[in-house]
């Protein structure tokens, strides 16, 4: 920076000397001072009209309406010459639109008459008239007799009129048909987007597969899993799981059981020294869990642990369920069937 | 009187004399004419929250015309060449076809986006406004329940719009919501069900229910909701600060005809210019990035639209709490971040006014409004209460932190489960005594400020000149 470079003071107190002036000039233009002393209550009346007669805002507020209908028709143009040329047709219609807005603006402030006017307010509540409404309400149920029984009457006919009503709302399906079902049973086989099955010598360490059901159903909640291998000293599967892993292979269910998105964050160790276990992490509300400790959470909202889906390996070396999921997949609800762990 | 001037005024009172004979109004016309409107630029959020919801019906109307609410699984053909041969639903293929191929289709998308987004910030502007004026008070407390209504009812709207889409983003928005639904105690399967139809994705009228939702009902409850709310507001006529000659039972201001109603015209059109200039020139929503929806699909570092931040915060905040009882989860977890956290705030907000009457004892008619420091309590409850959303808000944009600065992110969520509750007590005596101070100094927070410029020299003195 060279010596007459102005100081970073020099520039600010420059900038609000600007921005002071630029304040002074828009009051003075728009005609309006800073509000004289206020008068003492009892005397003082805001009351006022100013007709300001101004030929040169008339002109501005006319040139600028003129522009806006040039605008206008430019829209018209691109639309029929570009069609689809989103940014022209926004500035064509946004700028036609910021004319109009100032020519309102400025003709409401410089070229119509200026008032500022007093009106009272008046009570909300009149006794007499509210009394008047009650008295009319009651005459209209004067000379009845039995009023507790037909308002008892009345009261029985509104309720089953509204049970009445509410009830086709139950046709919309609150059976909690299929809540517990998944497209994975006993034999399924694991394949990819395209359809193409796993073999099980190319799932490799360090990464995930996203597999679906072959039988079909992949639009529905529970087809996604998660596909991996771990190596033998980062699994500690429980006893009875032990068989659900061949050859390290593991499923666990895409869905997330705290809300429901499907999982899509592997965290591997790349340095053994200092990294943490395998995981899965939910890109919603970054729920983890240890595939290697079958689904356990070791961080975030879940409430319980990622499902796991049992494998075998087939004749010809595929991956395929070695059954159901033993738990719900997805998120908890009241009946929710929960996994040990 | 020239010849012009003297045709215009014949024409005017042959027109008003035809309405008049078939209406009478001549004296409500008048009266809407003269009404007054008292000036302060805090008084222009809850207009601009209304003039956005005008774009939004003139916008929507347009993208109903071209919206198909279908979840059938149809190959992509259409002109943009990334998604060629992807698999998706009716619907997202329609809002593709409308960006790309409809002429001003992408155009009126994106402008109606970001009006969704603007209205609900007006509306959340205009309550801060209304709660720390004081503008709650008797007689206006019925309009400012309607007022918090009509902010749940537009968030409802906000999402279930993004939701229509059924791409990616709003796959991941619609499963999540889908959870909340299941959290609920008790009925909350049955609840889902309900509203899909069937388990998450949902039956093939799901689609159809919520363009319903989002295209008529809600936008006819709006509707009902503003008309009210206008109408109110006329009938006590506007609230207004005390000032010369502004009394509680007066209101000063500039009458609607002409220079208001001029005024007030051009605010509708600078806010549909700004949202027409947005959404012509600034991306919002690319959903051929996010591209379809697929169950087991989902998108790494997602942000939902703004107002539904403080809802991911709460879902991210919560720790792993997830009660089950032999065979019953008692409450799910999601439970508390997606449902009790959004309904305490609302409930606080909706008792607030019979809260302060409890508290105050104040039962009185208030048109003159209050300025925030001249009700210290008030004001410091407002600050912490908004504070603690404002967290749990910030709170959603954890993992872009992470991302961008690289902040561990299981430190800030440790950290902002305990700082979620400190930082608003500390908020709370900070506002409150910065109120008193300044009611004590009667200066004005940003015009007066006063202060002297300090400057040490080299010989370590300090020199003051008064700024």
């Amino acid at each position: 920076m060279s010596g007459e470079e102005p100081t970073p003071v020099k520039r600010f107190a420059r900038v609000l000397a600007l921005l002071l002036a630029v304040r002074t000039l828009a009051r003075t233009l728009a005609g309006r001072e800073p509000p004289p002393p206020p008068a003492p209550e009892s005397e003082y009346d805001p009351s006022q009209r100013t007709v300001p007669a101004n030929r040169q805002a008339e002109t501005v507020v006319a040139a600028l309406l003129l522009v806006a209908a040039l605008l206008g028709c430019g829209f018209v143009a691109i639309y029929v010459a570009l069609q689809t040329n989103t940014q022209l047709l926004g500035l064509a219609l946004g700028g036609m639109l910021v004319m109009l807005a100032a020519a309102a603006i400025i003709a409401g402030k410089l070229v119509v008459p200026q008032e500022t006017q007093v009106e009272e307010r008046g009570e909300l509540l009149v006794e007499d008239e509210a009394e008047e409404v009650v008295e009319t309400i009651e005459a209209g149920v004067e000379g009845i007799s039995r009023r507790k029984l037909l308002a008892g009457a009345g009261g029985a006919a509104g309720a089953a009129a509204i049970a009445a009503a509410a009830t086709p709302l139950a046709s919309l399906g609150p059976r909690l048909r299929g809540i517990h079902d998944t497209p994975w049973h006993h034999g399924v086989r694991l394949v990819d987007e395209q359809g193409n099955p796993y073999p099980a010598g190319e799932i490799q360490v360090g990464t995930f597969y996203t597999a679906l059901p072959e039988a079909g159903g992949s639009e529905t909640f529970g087809a996604g899993v998660l596909l991996v291998r771990l190596l033998p000293d980062q699994i500690h599967l429980p006893a009875p799981r032990r068989a659900w892993a061949p050859e390290g292979i593991m499923a666990f269910s895409k869905i997330c059981p705290h809300a429901g998105c499907a999982i899509s964050l592997y965290r591997y160790p790349t340095y053994e020294q200092t990294s943490l276990s395998p995981a899965f992490t939910c890109p919603c509300h970054y729920s983890t869990f240890l595939p290697g400790d079958g689904g356990r959470v070791v961080f975030g909202p879940a409430g319980r642990p990622l499902p796991q889906l049992p494998l075998m390996i087939d004749d010809l070396g595929h991956v395929r369920a070695a059954g159901a999921f033993p738990e719900d997949i997805g998120p908890s609800w009241w009946d929710v069937h929960r996994g040990q762990s | 009187m020239n010849i012009v001037t003297r045709h215009l005024h014949r024409r005017l009172e042959r027109g008003t004399r035809w309405l008049e004979q078939r209406l009478g109004a001549a004296k409500a016309v008048e009266w809407v004419l003269r009404y007054v409107f008292p000036d302060h630029w805090s008084f222009l959020l809850g207009e601009i929250a209304l003039y956005a919801f005008v774009v939004l019906v003139g916008t929507g109307i347009f993208l109903t015309l071209y919206y198909i609410p279908g979840d059938s699984q149809v190959i992509y053909h259409g002109s943009y060449a990334l998604l060629q041969g992807a698999q998706m639903s009716e619907a997202f293929r329609s809002v593709l076809d409308l960006s790309f191929s409809v002429p001003a289709g992408l155009l009126f998308r994106q402008v109606h986006h970001w009006a969704a987004d603007v209205f609900i910030a007006a509306i959340v502007l205009h309550l801060c406004r209304v709660f720390f004026t004081g503008a709650y008070r008797k007689p206006r407390d019925l309009n400012y329940y309607i007022g918090v209504t009509m902010l749940m009812l537009a968030i409802l709207e906000g999402f279930a719009g993004y939701s229509l889409v059924d791409d990616l983003l709003s796959g991941m928005g619609l499963v999540i919501a889908y959870s909340v639904a299941l959290s609920i105690p008790f009925v909350g399967a049955q609840l889902g069900y309900l509203v899909w139809g069937g388990p998450f994705p949902g039956s093939s009228t799901f689609l159809p229910r919520l363009e319903i939702v989002h295209v008529l009902l809600i936008p006819a409850a709006l509707t009902v909701l503003i008309t009210f709310h206008l109408m109110s507001i006329m009938r006590q006529h506007h609230a207004q600060f005390a000032g010369p000659g502004r009394r509680e039972r007066n209101v000063v201001g500039t009458p609607l005809w002409p220079a208001y109603a001029l005024r007030s015209i051009g605010l509708l059109l600078a806010v549909a210019a700004v949202l027409v200039l947005a959404g012509g020139l600034i991306q919002i929503n690319p959903i051929w990035q996010w591209g379809p929806f697929h169950p087991y699909l989902s998108e790494n570092g997602a942000q939902p639209d703004w107002y539904i931040g403080w809802l991911i915060g709460a879902l991210r905040l919560m720790p792993n709490f997830e009660p089950a009882i032999g065979a019953h989860t008692i409450i799910p977890n999601p439970f508390w971040g997606g449902a009790a956290f959004p309904l305490f705030v609302f409930a606080a907000l909706y008792s607030w006014p019979w809260l302060e009457r409890r508290l105050t004892g104040d039962h009185l008619r208030h048109d003159l409004l209050d300025r925030p420091r001249d009700r210290p309590n008030r004001t410091a409850v407002g600050a912490a209460f908004l504070s603690w959303v404002v967290i749990v808000f910030a709170v959603g944009s954890t993992d872009r932190l992470f991302y961008r600065l690289h902040i561990s992110y299981t430190a800030q969520i440790h950290f902002w489960r305990i700082g979620v509750w400190v930082l608003p007590i500390l908020v709370f005596f900070l506002t409150r005594s910065a109120c008193r101070s300044l009611r004590r100094s009667g200066a004005h927070p940003l015009r007066d400020w006063q202060g002297e410029v300090v400057k040490r020299e080299g010989d370590g003195r300090v020199e003051r000149f008064s700024a």
